[in-house]
């Protein structure tokens, strides 16, 4: 069990090597963009399938948590504080190390709050948000959820559309890049940004975040509070009566895919230089349940292989306009024929093992 | 042990539960036994806290339980089984016995992803705990065994063991014989006899008669919500009013 896990994910960080070899070798080093982005599209959809598949609760609203922390980040580290620089706010802020002066692209002095500042408001932003929206939605069950959160994700992306502050319908442009580490010597510096002097650095960096999220959330699922989870998901009753506090052991998976959704929403929103409301859309939040879906409720490798080779495709433009038509008729086709997610069907193609029927219950 | 004071459940214009009161002493096994909707079910559910009474008083070692949450009344030592067996699909019966041990065990969200050393430690310490539960009630063959696909009898061990791995100092059990054989009734008789050797309190409902009679201390009889009557097994078979209403019905 242990040492599977541990190969698999050898396994895909070989894959991920060889990949960028690959595509150096090759010359098409264009392909590691669109790798980037769905690595970070990725976490969103593992950290929401482990809430669906593993914890039974639905979100059809994880773009929204994916734009609160994209439009967070990117609102704070565009918006000039110039005017407001010796109010005492900002002048503390300034001390404190959280602002970044520079140049915009038309020589005007600019200061903004400094990315890893931006990035950990977005996120506690998230999950605090998570925490009081999952405290009442979250006693909820299966439509009444569905549409809770459907309009949780609604309120966001009117939210955008409608503030100045976000940009309104043209969104945030020219979001800096987000440096992780200076460069050190001959090092290059590792900073979040879609240069493409740093592709496959930033290729790396997706590709690490993710694969770490991957490791984090594999190891929740096994826990104590993994094993919880899943037992909440079949019998809340029998899962309270041995002691698990079921409402509590909800708030908190959400806030972590919450947080998951909006890490990614900040990482890509740098990657991209920019974030667009079509992001906060409540298409994008059914795309990331189809894929949780198409992947495999309960099965976290395979929501990440068909997941990241979905948005792959997507990025790519092979589904051309058809996108958002082609996504949801995928959910459809799930549903109506493998509902256990697309990687069941080699078990169907195989024949299963005769189980072993319980014996039904009489009530005297 | 456990003590109910005037306890009344009222669905709608339904006393389910009217006036009941009756105390459980400890290390004994007593019985609630009545007819189908005389309120067994409900009354276990109050108890639990699964529902909250309308009226009255339910003391759990020395401490009113009545309208907490039923994973804090288990977190204080009392543990149930289901009439309608509730074990987790997709669970081996092992898995299925850890959960049982959430009250004793700690390691949360964040020390759980991190796999830090001391959830590596309480995991593998519930795991041992857990194997020796499924021993003792004589399915650890079945340990690795999805617990919903395991036979009847089985299933009911494991969910006796997971509710055992709550380490309770009271035991609910409902109708743990409904749909046995004769055979696993007796298997089931034994194993209860055997739980409160190793100290723990049984409240039971039962429609078997014959399992009631032969492992009970105390016997109380329900019938549409209301206590008839309260004695030991040898007394209540003598009753006239519970033979009229009852076991002249029922059998
Ligand atoms: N949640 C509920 N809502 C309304 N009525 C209920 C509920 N639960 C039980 N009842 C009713 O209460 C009565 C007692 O039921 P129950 O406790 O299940 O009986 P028993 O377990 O003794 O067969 C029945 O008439 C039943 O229909
Ligand atoms: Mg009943």
């Amino acid at each position: 069990m242990k040492v599977s896990k541990t190969n698999k994910i050898l396994c895909l960080c070989a894959l991920v090597i060889l990949t960028q070899v690959t595509t150096t070798l090759t010359g098409t080093q264009y392909y590691l963009t669109q790798l980037t982005m769905a690595a970070y599209y990725g976490l969103v959809v593992i950290g929401l399938g482990v809430l669906m598949g593993y914890a039974g609760q639905i979100s059809i609203g994880h773009a929204g948590f994916f734009a609160i922390g994209g439009y967070i980040s990117a609102a704070m580290t565009t918006h000039n504080l110039v005017q407001l620089q010796d109010t005492p706010i900002i002048s503390f802020c300034s001390q404190m190390g959280l602002l970044m002066e520079r140049q915009d692209i038309y020589g005007d002095q600019l200061l903004t709050f400094a990315p890893w500042a931006a990035c950990v408001t977005a996120l506690l932003l998230a999950a605090l948000i998570a925490f009081f929206l999952g405290i009442p939605v979250l006693k909820l069950k299966g439509h009444y959820l569905a549409m809770a959160t459907l309009g949780f994700g609604t309120i966001i992306y009117r939210l955008v559309l409608a503030t100045p502050l976000f940009g309104e319908a043209d969104g945030i442009s020219e979001v800096p890049a987000f440096t992780l580490l200076p460069a050190i010597g001959s090092l290059p510096p590792i900073m979040v940004s879609g240069d493409f002097g740093l592709r496959v650095i930033n290729y790396y960096l997706a590709w690490g975040v993710l694969i770490i999220g991957m490791i984090l959330l594999l190891n929740l699922i096994d826990s104590r509070v993994g094993r919880a989870l899943r037992s909440l998901h079949s019998s809340e009753e029998a899962a309270e009566a041995s002691g698990v506090h079921t409402s509590g052991c909800k708030v908190y998976v959400f806030v972590i895919s919450a947080v998951y959704a909006a890490l990614a929403g900040v990482l890509l929103t740098h990657y991209n230089a920019g974030i667009g409301p079509s992001e906060a859309s409540v298409m994008k939040s059914v795309r990331y349940v189809a894929l949780v879906a198409v992947g495999g409720m309960t099965n976290l490798w395979g929501t990440l292989i068909v997941g990241i080779s979905l948005t792959f495709l997507s990025l790519r433009g092979v589904f051309g306009s058809y996108d958002d038509a082609v996504f949801a008729a995928i959910l459809i086709g799930v549903m109506l024929f493998s509902p256990a997610g697309i990687l069941s069907l080699r078990g169907c193609l195989l024949p299963s093992k005769q189980e072993i029927a319980p014996a039904k219950e009489e009530n005297l | 042990m456990l003590e109910l004071q005037a306890v009344h459940k009222k669905f709608g214009g339904l006393h389910a539960v009217n006036d009941v009161s009756f105390s459980v002493n400890e290390g004994t096994i007593k019985s609630v036994i009545g007819p189908n909707g005389a309120g067994k079910t409900t009354l276990f559910n109050l108890i639990a806290g699964n529902l909250p009474p309308t009226d009255g008083t339910i003391l759990f070692q020395g401490k009113a339980i009545q309208g907490r949450k039923p994973h804090q009344v288990a977190a204080r030592g009392m543990a149930r089984t289901f009439q309608n067996i509730k074990l987790f699909h997709g669970m081996t019966a092992l898995e299925c016995v850890m959960v049982g041990c959430h009250t004793q065990s700690k390691a949360g969200f964040i020390s759980g992803m991190l796999n830090t050393p001391f959830a590596r430690k309480e995991e593998k310490a519930i795991r041992q705990r857990s194997m020796e539960l499924l021993q003792l009630l004589e399915i650890e063959e079945f340990a690795e065994v999805e617990a919903t696909s395991l036979a009847f009898g089985q299933q009911r061990a494991v969910e006796l063991a997971r509710a055992l791995a709550l380490n309770p100092r009271l035991l609910l059990l409902d109708e743990p014989a409904a749909g046995l054989n004769i055979y696993e009734t007796a298997e089931i008789s034994r194993l209860i006899c055997k739980i409160r050797e190793m100290g723990v309190t049984v409240l039971l409902v039962e429609h078997d008669m014959s399992l009631v009679m032969e492992i009970s201390d105390e016997v109380v009889v329900l019938c549409f919500g209301e206590k008839i009557a309260e004695d030991t097994p040898e007394n209540i078979q003598q009753n006239p009013e519970v033979i009229r209403i009852y076991l002249g019905e029922d059998e």
